[in-house]
């Protein structure tokens, strides 16, 4: 798969080509040590300004696709182009430059701030790292961020225990935007958060995007928050993209089967709606041990014979992506 | 008869900076076969009051209540020893979560027999064969096998598995679910309540579902009570609920949800909830309301009645529109 398939974009501000990343992963000491392949093979290009979601379940591939797209990891093989610039193989020298680009969100507001440090000290530290502001203008620079994430100014010199978890991401979202990257990768930024404040991070995130432009990689398992926020959706299972397409196109007419149970699925917050529920068998399969051809297909009530041998590509059909042997 | 009668439930935890309150004057009847929700946010003080019911809550804990019965008995006037006799056979429990709630040094069957020993006269190869039975019922293959297995050795959905078949063990009349379903992934999730659902039905226990899932909510309650800051704000069958909502606050809970919304921003609720140090003196979503009005700042609400869903609120909302007020044009 060097040609992947892929959604063109005019100009798009990152370009993923055919990542993958495997580990090893030893199991015992008589054992051998196994191969995971914990992503194999995404693309995906990203316009300025816009969202990818990406869902999948736990053990799909989506943190360590998050990880690879901040440059934490440097992926097994594959292409990150940012500005058609190859980040994965150019030296690290050069790579720093990049790193700004694309910042990251945590999902635990708890555990991503250092507790010792003050919320000021925590959003100028990536100014005191890349860049050779005075200590008078990382300040302004923080406070001016502060400002756009609902923070006040006085909130500076206070540590991360005085404030609430909505508030804790908010400062995390201040420290990952203050060197203006063009990207952002959210992994799971909401699940921790009750729903009265969801909503206000939420409403933060989409304001950020339209004042500043930054474009969002958003890794979530909350279907209800995708269809809010994405423009494009790629669904993940097992280390591979299974269907990725417009929002509209994924949520209104699913085509591939797991994309399909996923929804149905989701529990819908209104008593009287009327809806398919498939109820899948089984649980994610043990990545040390993929099961041949679709990944998909001990699960699946649509699999027929050639999905127990063959691995789907995945191919442009009604207007999206689709991994799928029995999707017309 | 209701299974489970609560009036006036109230729990104050001493803190080194003074009471807390952090269950305040709660009621809830369970019927035999009912499944009732209770939502909330954290802090909200929905898993502190059922624990409270179960006798598990830390010697700091003052529990009062004009009336705490399970199936006839008042649960506040037996001993402890009569009460452990309830709790576990009678009246069970399933904790949020399945990896950190089961012992990781005994197998799953020594975990799952061990209940049946202390509430059940039963001989070991009838405990054993009772921990088969059970392990099948919950939907886990090769039940002989798992029990063997020890708690690392199984997945998320497989744990939460074995806390249902544990709490189904001494065949309760009453179980009590906490965020059964948080830990997991949707199509585990999928299965554990399809599960949950099934054994009510079939077996006509009572269900008490903790959750702060509106989703879940919807697909499963017959009636839900929301909770706010230690309060139940609103108590109404679950149509009811979803379509007209009589508490400000689950009203603006339930706008806040993004797939009730219609535009990019969602009608997020202001602020947090009250903690220890800053609780209003009169409603305690006054802060955050966005029909407060002066009596709503200072004083207490009453509780309105049925029709009303029992809100707790000076001008409870009857088609999103304060009853008693002049229609308002709300700025959205």
């Amino acid at each position: 798969m060097t040609n992947a398939a892929r959604i063109p974009v005019a100009r798009p501000v990152m370009e993923a080509v055919d990542l993958a990343q495997s580990y090893n992963v030893s199991r015992g000491l008589m054992a051998k040590p196994a191969t995971v392949k914990a992503v194999a093979g995404i693309s995906f290009a990203l316009a300025p300004r816009s969202t990818l979601a990406v869902v999948g379940e736990s053990g799909s591939g989506k943190s360590t696709l998050a990880r690879m797209l901040t440059m934490i990891e440097t992926p097994g093989t594959g292409a990150l182009l940012i500005d058609d610039v190859d980040v994965a193989g150019i030296d690290a020298k050069t790579r720093r430059r990049y790193r700004g680009e694309v910042q990251m969100i945590f999902q635990n507001p708890y555990g991503s701030l250092n507790p010792r440090q003050t919320i000021g000290n925590a959003i100028e530290e990536p100014l005191l790292v890349n860049t050779k502001l005075s200590a008078a203008e990382r300040r302004e620079r923080a406070i001016d961020m502060m400002q756009r994430v609902g923070l006040r100014p006085e909130h500076h010199g206070r540590y991360p225990h005085m404030f609430s978890g909505g508030q804790r991401q908010r400062i995390a979202i201040a420290r990952a935007l203050v060197l203006r990257p063009k990207i952002l990768v959210l992994d799971e930024p909401v699940s921790a958060l009750d729903v009265s404040v969801r909503a206000q991070v939420l409403n933060l995130l989409v304001e950020l995007q339209e004042s500043l432009g930054v474009a969002y990689v958003f890794v979530s398992h909350d279907l209800g928050v995708v269809r809010h926020m994405a423009d494009e959706v790629m669904v993940m299972y097992l280390g591979r993209a299974v269907e990725h397409g417009p929002r509209d196109a994924i949520f209104d007419d699913p085509k591939h089967p797991y994309t399909r149970a996923l929804m149905s699925a989701t529990p819908v917050a209104d008593p009287e709606a009327k809806k398919e529920r498939i109820v899948l068998e089984g649980e994610l399969p043990s990545p040390f041990d993929p099961p041949t051809g679709c990944a998909f297909n001990p699960r699946c009530p649509l699999a027929f014979e050639r999905c127990r041998h063959e691995a789907p590509p995945l191919e442009l059909k009604a207007g999206r992506l689709v991994a799928c042997w029995a999707v017309e | 008869m209701s299974l489970l009668s609560i009036r006036n439930l109230s729990v104050t935890f001493a803190t080194g900076r003074g009471p807390f309150r952090a269950v305040d004057k709660v009621d809830l009847d369970v019927a035999t076969g009912e499944l009732v929700a209770i939502v909330g946010e954290s802090g909200s003080g929905k898993s502190v009051a059922m624990l409270a019911v179960m006798g598990l809550l830390p010697w700091t804990a003052t529990v009062t209540a004009d009336r705490l019965s399970f199936d006839g008995k008042d649960l506040l006037a037996l001993s402890p020893r009569e009460r452990r006799k309830i709790i576990g056979r009678d009246l069970a429990m399933i904790f949020q979560e399945p990896m950190s709630s089961l012992n990781p040094c005994f197998t799953v069957g020594f975990q799952l027999r061990e209940a049946m020993a202390a509430h059940l006269d039963l001989d070991k190869a009838a405990r054993q064969a009772r921990a088969i039975e059970l392990l099948e019922l919950v939907g886990i293959p090769e039940p002989e096998r798992r029990l063997k297995a020890f708690p690392h050795q199984l997945s998320g959905g497989m744990s939460q598995r074995v806390m249902i078949a544990m709490a189904l063990a001494c065949r309760p009349k009453l179980i009590i679910a906490d965020e059964p379903t948080t830990a997991l992934d949707v199509t585990i999730q999928a299965q554990i309540l399809d599960l949950l659902l099934r054994l009510q039905k079939d077996s006509g226990v009572g269900l008490v579902l903790i959750t702060h899932d509106m989703g879940v909510v919807a697909e499963t309650a017959q009636r839900v009570c929301v909770h706010y800051a230690g309060q139940q704000v609103e108590m109404q069958p679950t149509r009811g609920l979803f379509r007209d909502p009589h508490h400000p606050y689950t009203s603006a809970l339930l706008a806040a949800l993004p797939e009730r919304a219609s535009g990019r921003i969602l009608p997020s609720i202001p602020g947090v909830v009250p903690g220890l140090a800053d609780r209003p003196a009169g409603c305690l979503f006054s802060p955050r309301c966005r029909f407060a009005t002066q009596t709503c700042r200072t004083i207490p609400p009453p509780r309105a009645g049925a029709e009303l869903g029992y809100a707790l609120c000076h001008t409870p909302l009857v088609e999103g529109h304060p009853r008693g007020l002049k229609k308002l044009e709300v700025p959205a």
